[in-house]
């Protein structure tokens, strides 16, 4: 970050101030005017958009406490959803009680749900952070495993698999709103969302917060300069703990619901998912992999019974070809946008995505197939797919498939050239352009 | 009273051996190559499908061999094409690798043979009780499971101490980059362990499948306590993981079988909790209830206390 | 040694060993530093080196012996507890924040010196004194034009730079430097060797070397460490005549 100007003492309008810090923050203001019409937009104005938007602004915030521990830590969590969880718990018992007559507004439930994460954040954080690395991510799974079978175990308090159910709209009503319809409770979610993406952000422009990208790159090294790991870790542990925990609290706002699941295994391997998907290193990854995957959860069911299989390949996929997620993949463009080569670029994509659709066609076809067959035997060998009519019990549809796949990865390989000759002009271009050498190609 | 406590201790036995024949090539694996394999249960379940399979078409003998070679070839095409590449980006990748793709495991599973558990039943070759104790019968193929397991021990105990193989893995088991520096072909060797590692597994699920369910959950059940036992039992210590799955599986079994509470002790003790008390919950719950913590009850005091593990000669 | 009463000794050993399992590495060594000096290490490879400098820096723990800092023990403290009581190393095997600007990198290593602990306040590039002496030792190492840059892409020599840089940061009045030359080219260690010249002064200054230009350019004395014992300390003049040092290195002790 460049180095801001000692400021001097000099007298300046308080207006000039204001607008050199909007100019400044103009990006994150950007964001929060879209967040703001969004739910207005025609498509998503309904009760499902506001939902899904809704779960998306959750899932992003779960995904940013993650990101702080991973991206920006090196901390490999498996058990993450502990703190989600159990934020969650905190969450709706606390409406239970303002169901009961405590006084509290409902949008202040989240706070509820961050002082439990980071409760139990500190709590276990301070013996699971003594030592990073593969030894972290085990204990980890072992923390998770051990409070999702409390949790199954003890109903009084999280209702077991079942849940702890309250009523969102029987509180406080300040200002007239009852929190009944998705548009308010789109709006609580926002507001702590952004909150919360704000606070971590300056959480990592912090001194700790610079030392936790230290103690990632280089632990030994950071002792060496002073600073404790374990110390740094276990207070970056207990700030996304805390976060994870707003984000509990948000869910058991915006469901009114929470059962033992929200601590699981599911759950945590859900939010590694969405920060791998989207990009490990970035809060624009964490964001992506968030919205990603909570609208593949969402919709992807509703067309294929094999949804869950094709996030498996979409995760490997990742893992193999594209480690920086998402937004890696997104910024791996940066150098070349303003280029003149770029349309250049833009056109071999182009080219390249007939045979890949095609050979995803055939592939999706023999997937789709296979999967009706083995789970739904009695549905007979009639089946729609791409709005075709096909019968799997000849050999025609599988002989198609497997040719549109087979033919479409053929071609598809011979367009690699075409892409990476693009690409080779594009970053040329770009070096020549700004004067700095070679330094990292895609 | 004595028959409860045999029986729990042969079927506490029964089980750590189970434990121990899937955690066997996890050991090899993870402390060789430091790849914490989340797909290894996997090849355990593909191992019970497989056998299933074949025991369908050919027969129970034959897939008692065939079905651990298939999945050996299986873990070698993982490691060859897919694992390999993510070697250099760091633990976490490959950890993640692994990951999805026991997650794609499971998929291909329930597209293969469906969601429901499949009919995997004892063949009738060993399907006779071996003795009779106590009055109730111990069926032969839990003898056969044990047999195999010892057997495994053996193997890899003297595969590890007397083959070249061996004695190239116990070195890189503590100075891997140095056994590359050396000429060996590291990773050649990788693809030979990981082949090995997952013929294990297959072979611990051709019996498991029998002893447990088969279905596409099986994976997902069985992993984190096999994790648990590697950790626990140490790393490069095949030793260690036996006496970890042994010591996991009678504990286990045992307190399964232990219907007991802190109330109950309360009540030994004359004390009496109210219903209402914030506490009695937590004092009601009985030990059998307990029973699936322990594994990670133990994983995580293990891990603080002493993260080699029992034996282990290096840390994770 | 009656140098010894007429100096302060900013570093002392004493009887230092270290084994591993039944192999002794450093066997009885005795050594004192005096403030303000600049002291070599030399020796054969594998003669204990830099497991010396590990056990002083608090990688790795005495099997016997003491480490006095200022007179103060420092034995069995963790490394960062010893960097705070003002003992600073480098590595042999660059040692940085990859992923970190060369900026940054300077950056993270003065905020513990200026007193900035784990502060939760203040956005860090907001802070004028870290970002004024990080301005320094970029200057100092003469890393200014590259500040921007990603630490891991930098050249071997700048990042050997960076590694010093990242060393002499803070508040260290002790400084510990593992090869700092290694692997350059005469200029390169040339302009190293003017680097460590200027940033050691005010310092103490201990470092182990294997190019004996740089050991006889910059050393005040020079200590012999073969087989985990120290052979021989003194002036350079001296350590070259020493029979058992020739011996030691058979005859190949040039200047």
């Amino acid at each position: 970050m460049r180095q801001d100007t000692v400021a001097k003492a000099e007298a300046e309008p308080a207006s000039r101030t204001l607008m050199r810090w909007l100019q400044l923050r103009k990006s994150w203001l950007a964001t929060v005017i879209v967040l703001i019409v969004l739910p207005h937009i025609p498509g998503l104005d309904g009760n499902f958009g506001r939902s899904l938007l809704s779960q998306m602004g959750i899932a992003a915030v779960f995904a940013l406490s993650y990101n702080l521990l991973l991206g920006q830590t090196g901390l490999l969590s498996f058990g993450h959803a502990v703190y989600f969880g159990l934020g969650g718990y905190a969450g709706i018992h606390l409406m239970h009680m303002i169901n009961a007559g405590l006084p509290i507004p409902m949008p202040l439930v989240p706070l509820a749900g961050a002082a439990a994460g980071l409760f139990f954040g500190m709590l276990f954080g301070a013996v699971t952070t003594r030592r990073a690395g593969v030894v972290f991510a085990l204990i980890s799974l072992g923390v998770g495993e051990l409070v999702f079978a409390a949790m199954r175990i003890l109903q009084g308090f999280s209702g077991g698999e079942e849940g702890i159910t309250a009523n969102r709209g029987a509180g406080p009503h300040p200002f007239g709103l009852t929190f009944g319809s998705q548009l308010q409770v789109y709006y609580v979610i926002v507001f702590w969302s952004v909150l919360a993406a704000v606070l971590m952000a300056a959480f990592l422009r912090t001194p700790v917060g610079r030392m936790c990208n230290a103690v990632r790159d280089n632990p030994e090294r950071a002792a060496f300069i002073g600073y404790d790991p374990v110390r740094v870790r276990l207070i970056v542990f207990s700030v996304a703990a805390m976060f994870a925990g707003l984000a509990g609290g948000l869910h058991a706002f915006n469901y009114e619901i929470v059962a033992a699941e929200a601590v699981g295994a599911g759950r945590s391997g859900a939010v590694l998912l969405m920060a791998y998907i989207g990009g490990v290193h970035s809060f624009l990854g964490a964001v992506l992999g968030a919205v990603t995957i909570t609208w593949l959860q969402v919709s992807l069911s509703d067309y294929t019974t094999a949804w869950q299989l094709y996030l498996g390949l979409f995760f490997i996929a990742m893992v193999l070809f594209a480690p920086g997620g998402l937004a890696g993949v997104l910024l791996m463009h940066r150098p070349i946008v303003k280029t003149r080569a770029f349309a250049g670029v833009l056109q071999s994509y182009a080219i390249a995505l007939v045979p890949a659709l095609v050979a995803a066609i055939g592939a999706i076809m023999l997937l789709e197939m296979n999967y009706r067959r083995a789970t739904q035997p009695d549905a007979g060998a009639q089946m729609r797919l791409f709005w075709v009519d096909l019968d799997t019990s000849t050999i025609w549809p599988w002989l198609g498939a497997s040719l549109l796949l087979a033919g479409g990865a053929f071609f598809f390989h011979r367009c690699r050239p075409l892409v990476a000759a693009a690409w080779q002009r594009a970053s040329d271009e770009a070096r020549a352009g700004s004067g700095t050498p070679r330094e990292a190609t895609p | 009273m004595l028959e409860i406590v045999t029986f729990s201790l042969l079927n506490g036995i029964v089980y750590g051996l189970l434990l121990f024949m899937v955690s066997s090539g996890l050991t090899l694996i993870f402390s060789l190559m430091g790849v914490l394999n989340f797909a290894h249960a996997s090849m355990f379940m593909l191992g019970a499908y497989f056998s299933y399979q074949i025991g369908k078409w050919i027969g129970f003998w034959p897939a008692l061999v065939i079905a651990p070679l298939l999945v050996a070839l299986i873990g070698a095409a993982v490691e060859r094409y897919g694992l390999r590449h993510v070697h250099r980006q760091g633990h976490v990748a490959e950890i993640l690798f692994t990951f999805g793709l026991a997650y794609l495991i499971v998929e291909f599973v329930i597209m293969v043979w469906g969601r429901h558990p499949i009919e995997n039943r004892v063949p009738a070759v060993i399907d006779f009780p071996a003795f009779f104790l106590f009055g109730t019968s111990y069926p032969a193929y839990k003898v056969l499971m044990m047999a195999i397991s010892v057997g495994m021990f053996a193997f890899l105990y003297l595969a590890f101490r007397r083959t070249r193989l061996g004695l190239i893995i116990r070195a890189a088991l503590t100075h891997p980059e140095m056994v590359g520096a050396l000429g060996h072909d590291v990773p050649r060797i990788f693809v030979q362990v990981f082949a090995i590692g997952s013929a294990l597994a297959g072979l611990a699920g051709v019996i498991g499948g029998f002893a447990l369910l088969t279905e596409p959950n099986m994976a997902a059940a069985l992993g984190p306590i096999v994790f648990v036992v590697v950790v626990v039992g140490g790393l490069g210590s095949i030793t260690g993981a036996f006496i970890a799955s042994m010591l996991i599986g009678i504990v286990q079994t045992f307190a399964v079988a232990l219907d007991y509470s802190l109330l109950d002790l309360f009540r030994v003790w004359h004390i009496t909790l109210g219903r209402d008390s914030a506490f009695y919950e937590v004092a009601a719950v009985k030990i059998a209830q307990t029973a699936p913590l322990i594994p990670y009850l133990l994983l995580v005091v293990m891990l603080i206390v002493r993260p080699r593990g029992l034996l282990g000669r290096r840390e994770a | 040694m009656s140098e010894r009463d007429n100096r302060r000794c900013a570093l002392q050993l004493e009887s230092l060993h270290k084994r591993f399992g039944a192999t002794p590495i450093i066997r009885g060594v005795s050594l004192d530093v005096f403030a303000g000096e600049r002291h070599a290490i030399i020796g054969p490879n594998g003669a204990g080196k830099s497991t010396l400098f590990n056990l002083v820096s608090g990688l790795l723990p005495t099997t016997a012996g003491s480490i006095r800092l200022d007179n103060e023990p420092i034995n069995g403290l963790p490394p960062f507890e010893i960097y705070r009581r003002g003992l600073a190393r480098s590595f042999q095997v660059t040692n940085i924040f990859p992923r970190l600007s060369v900026y940054e990198n300077i950056r993270c290593s003065v905020l513990w010196a200026l007193g900035h602990r784990y502060s939760f306040l203040g956005d860090v590039s907001k802070l004028a004194d870290a970002n004024e002496r990080t301005d320094q030792v970029l200057e100092r190492i003469g890393m200014t034009q590259r500040r921007d840059v990603r630490a891991g892409v930098l050249t071997y020599a700048e990042q050997r730079a960076l590694e010093i840089g990242i060393t002499i940061a803070g508040n260290a009045h002790v400084i510990l430097l593992d090869e700092p030359t290694a692997g350059m080219s005469r200029a390169e260690a040339a302009r190293a060797v003017a680097l460590i010249r200027s940033v050691s002064a005010g310092r103490t200054l201990v470092m182990v070397e294997h190019d004996m230009g740089v050991v006889f350019d910059l050393a005040d004395r020079i200590s012999v460490l073969v087989y985990g014992e120290i052979i021989a300390t003194d002036v350079p003049a001296r350590i070259r005549e020493n029979p058992a040092v020739q011996a030691a290195y058979l005859g190949s002790v040039h200047a």
